[in-house]
């Protein structure tokens, strides 16, 4: 058997029995949540009550800034900021998935992928206290919603998927080069507003398309369209699908090639 | 069966230094070409093992010795999985129970209860196990009611205590240890020593790296001459 065969073998032998030590990452995720809220009266809940103040701020302003009916304008902006809370951590998180575990990864043999797993759940924990405010906020403005609300535990687990090889990805990437964290960091944050998050990609007028090249706006689309009850996004949907192929592809790849190495470079 | 095969294996660690860590030098390399080129060629390596080989089976007792940087560690972090050889190859079959750190995963503000249920599952016990041996935990590490205290209201030697009856719970057909471990006073220490030699004397291999020559005597049936990362002499005593 070749040395790549091996090592391809030995990466997927890792994402396995990764998935597989459900009793691990699950506890992992918590603490760390648990951890950020230990001694604090209301806890995780503090989670819900900042992104709360956050939206309950932003959305009378930019609603007026963008001339827009505030209680159409409200719900999506509540809906697209918690989805997008869910994108940035995972990304922002993913680069240091690895660095943050070297505790673990230089004295014990876990598989790698638990570290990963682990941001993804903590990311999950803090997108189910966040979609409290969801709720809250389309109970209040009720806006019509139909059979395509179905579609939104589909497309959460979709975004978690791709959280997976984000996480190995990046993961790898920061292990290796210190910088790329700040860069990442500073690419997330400008994405915040060129992202049609508090904005409708449907404001660009003519330029609409442009927010089509835009990877973020369809993961945004596929949770965002159905609470909207509006279409599915069927082509969010497709491209939402093909990142996830591609992306897990490219990340196996140097996942192969690498793992052997994590070790000593966090 | 228990064993252990190591062929040739061998360690380096690389060193990024600011020069070498950051993504800048990559760029500048592949922008400028010859001059970093011949930088980036020679990145400082440090050699921790170079080309050990071994092969222990079951009843093998092993005291590794060897100078500060000799490898010791290193060589226990291989075979305990953490580390995977840069060249050369390693085979261990059997539960291995790594004593190098005993307190990995263990949360300062999670109560002692919690760090059991904590630090068992990260050694790979399934949550169905885990209750019996709660209690036995409890009892052997003299805590008391702090069980239910947060870990950092501990003594050093409380937390210590508790690191390793948690380590030490169940059996496991390879031991690997750095330094014997010593904890607590005089008569827990006698209580802790009788509770690692019937858990040494469950498991197969013994694998103990220490400084101190009479122990390594008294407790391994072969010893392993670490010297400047090179195996010198594995020797039967």
């Amino acid at each position: 058997m070749s040395a790549g065969v091996q090592r391809i073998r030995a990466a997927l032998n890792d994402l396995k029995e990764g998935i597989c030590s459900i009793y691990v990452w699950p506890m992992l995720g918590w603490l760390e949540i648990k951890q950020r809220y230990r001694r604090s009266v209301l806890g995780p809940f503090w989670l819900t009550i900042s992104t709360g103040v956050m939206i309950g701020g932003m959305g009378p302003l930019y609603g007026r800034l963008l001339d827009q009916d505030t209680s159409a304008y409200f719900p999506y902006l509540a809906v697209s900021f918690v989805v997008w809370m869910l994108l940035a951590n995972l990304i922002t998180d993913a680069c240091t998935a690895f660095i943050s575990a070297e505790g673990f990864i230089k004295q014990i043999k876990l598989p790698f992928t638990v570290y990963i797993l682990r941001v993804v759940w903590k990311n999950l924990i803090i997108f189910g206290h966040n979609l409290l405010i969801v709720i809250v906020v389309l109970v209040f403005f009720r806006p019509s919603l139909g059979w395509y609300l179905l579609l939104v535990p589909l497309s959460v687990m979709l975004i978690s998927i791709n959280g997976i090889w984000i996480g190995i990805l990046l993961g790898l990437l920061c292990a290796r080069f210190r910088d790329i964290p700040q860069i990442i960091g500073s690419l997330v944050q400008i994405a915040f507003f060129l992202t049609p998050v508090m904005w409708k990609a449907t404001m660009l007028g003519q330029h609409q398309w442009a927010a089509n090249f835009n990877p973020l706006f369809h993961f945004l689309e596929i949770v965002r369209a159905p609470l909207m009850n509006s279409d599915p996004a069927l082509v969010s949907w497709l491209v939402a699908i093909g990142i996830t192929v591609v992306g897990f592809t490219v990340a196996l790849a140097m996942f192969s090639r690498f793992r052997a190495r994590i070790a000593y470079w966090v | 069966m228990t064993h252990i095969k190591a062929s040739d294996i061998v360690v380096e660690f690389p060193i990024y230094g600011a020069k070498n860590r950051s993504i800048k030098n990559t760029f500048l390399y592949a922008a400028t070409g010859g001059r970093l080129a011949r930088d980036s060629a020679e990145r400082v390596v440090v050699r921790a093992l170079n080309g050990v080989s071994f092969e222990f089976g079951e009843g093998d007792r092993i005291g590794i010795v060897g100078h500060n940087g000799s490898g010791k560690t290193t060589l226990l972090r291989v075979i305990a999985g953490a580390y995977e050889p840069v060249g050369g190859s390693i085979e261990v079959s059997g539960r291995v129970a790594s004593m190098l750190s005993i307190d990995v995963g263990m949360d300062m503000e999670a109560t002692g209860y919690e760090n059991i249920f904590l630090r068992a599952a990260i050694m790979g016990l399934k949550p169905g196990k885990i209750p019996p041996l709660v209690d036995e935990i409890c009892e052997f590490s003299e805590l008391g009611d702090y069980i239910d205290m947060p870990v950092r209201t501990y003594s050093s030697g409380m937390s210590l205590r508790l690191a390793f009856a948690i380590s030490t719970c169940v059996s496991a057909d390879i031991i690997l240890m750095d330094e014997w471990l010593s904890v607590g006073d005089a008569a827990f220490s006698e209580k802790a020593q009788k509770r690692l030699d019937d858990l040494i004397g469950q498991a197969k291999i013994l694998i103990l790296a220490s400084h101190n020559e009479k122990l390594i005597e008294k407790s391994s049936n072969k010893i392993m001459h670490l010297d400047h990362v090179d195996l010198v002499k594995l020797q039967a005593i």
